[in-house]
């Protein structure tokens, strides 16, 4: 248990998926303009990445790893070099079942994640989260607690991102350092501060 | 005709400097940045990039006028992935050390949104060789953004240029040191922000203009 908690706060603060691993940078830039949207989006991929990491966990390990279909006879067989283009049509899928079910069964999260539901598949730190997932040779369990805890440390950087950029509309910024550049600069500066968290052990 | 003023020629040049898709359109940050603690994995990974956006580029080209018009994100991303796992193979089978360093980042090569975007809003419009010379050119300007960040990354965080030491051992002696934050990954965020100011100082306009 002391050792879920433990992976749970590195991936949410030392491991950061966005601050340590530069994953999901491109929707981070683009999405971190409005507060509002960043929370929603947030709440999206925590949701994505809790649900696709440990789906790819089965996946992975009952077809896709070497010997993995043992089950079906196939010993020898080995289909890793698949992994890639399974993960990111689980990805895809996974997100528009999981479209439809909120459609279905709750109108007002639809309307308030819809439209960033399809902008999380081509989110890497969805795909990145499986990989990291195989790579790091998780279990089940932790693959749910190491999705979870991605999500929620993605989250937390664009809110917090989000936030910081209100405030910098008041700022007088020299030509050519606005937009872009200071949202990098800031966001290195706030990757500096998680990094501190690394000190943590339970 | 100049060369400079062809077609052909606009279609390399702009997005390799101008409208460069790291620093002027904000693409393909996720992972040009995780790479760059060495020359050598940020020089890997740009032919990596090059190799998948020119090739899916002429590939969708080549198919543009018998893709049906609603499935082609799903073709589009089909022709990626293939590219991507045929790059992850030959590493894994030839430079295992060098794809063991890049770990998943190959992998993500897929989600790369510069990839996606050329095939997309340029390919799927535009004749081969137009098409071509656009991957091209967004793989250079991506791999000179990446190349830049690392060549200053692996300079002052290990005093090492593609592995080879080029601070002289008397700067050490002096009092010189590594700096160890250059290794870390906001050095990379603070670095990228810095090459963005400048680059946007120099050219002057917002690049989508030019």
């Amino acid at each position: 248990m002391v050792e879920l908690v433990s992976l749970f706060l590195n991936s949410v603060f030392a491991g950061n998926i966005l601050l340590a691993y530069f994953l999901g940078m491109c929707s981070f830039v683009a999405i971190s303009k409005n507060l509002n949207t960043a929370i929603g989006l947030g709440f999206a991929v925590v949701f994505v990445l809790t649900v696709t990491t440990p789906v790819n966990w089965l996946i992975f390990h009952y077809l896709l790893a070497p010997g993995a279909l043992a089950w079906a006879g196939l010993e020898d067989m080995n289909l890793g070099f698949l992994r890639l283009i399974v993960f990111i049509s689980v990805i895809a899928a996974m997100v528009q079942a999981i479209e439809m079910l909120i459609d279905r069964f709750s109108a007002s999260l639809y309307s308030g994640l819809g439209i960033f539901l399809p902008l999380i598949a081509v989110n890497c730190a969805i795909l990145g989260g499986s990989l990291f997932m195989v790579e790091r040779e998780y279990t089940f369990i932790e693959s749910v607690v190491f999705g979870f805890g991605a999500g929620v440390g993605w989250m937390l950087a664009i809110v917090a991102m989000a936030a910081a950029r209100i405030k910098m509309r008041y700022a007088d910024l020299p030509y050519g350092l606005d937009g872009f550049a200071i949202t990098m600069i800031v966001t290195g500066l706030m990757a500096m501060g998680f990094m501190l968290f690394s000190g943590i052990s339970l | 005709m100049k060369l400079t003023r062809t077609k052909t020629f606009k279609a390399f040049a702009a997005p390799a400097w101008s409208n460069n898709p790291i620093n002027m359109q904000m693409l393909g940050i996720c992972s040009a940045l995780a790479v760059t603690i060495q020359l050598k994995t940020a020089f890997v990974m740009t032919l990596a990039l090059i190799f998948v956006i020119t090739g899916s580029s002429l590939i969708i080209s080549l198919m543009r006028k018998i893709i049906p018009g609603n499935i082609r994100i799903i073709v589009e991303l089909g022709v990626i992935a293939s590219l991507v796992i045929l790059t992850d193979e030959f590493l894994r089978a030839y430079y295992f050390e060098i794809s063991r360093l890049l770990s998943v980042f190959v992998g993500l090569i897929i989600t790369n949104c510069i990839i996606l975007g050329r095939t997309e809003g340029f390919a799927m419009s535009n004749p081969p060789h137009l098409a071509v010379m656009d991957g091209l050119g967004n793989g250079a300007g991506y791999g000179s953004v990446l190349l830049s960040v690392a060549f200053l990354r692996e300079l002052f965080g290990s005093g090492k240029v593609f592995g080879v030491d080029v601070i002289p051992a008397s700067f050490y002696d002096a009092g010189y040191e590594n700096m160890g934050f250059m290794l870390l990954a906001p050095a990379a965020f603070i670095i990228i922000g810095l090459m963005a100011w400048l680059q946007k100082y120099l050219t002057g306009v917002d690049g989508k203009d030019q």
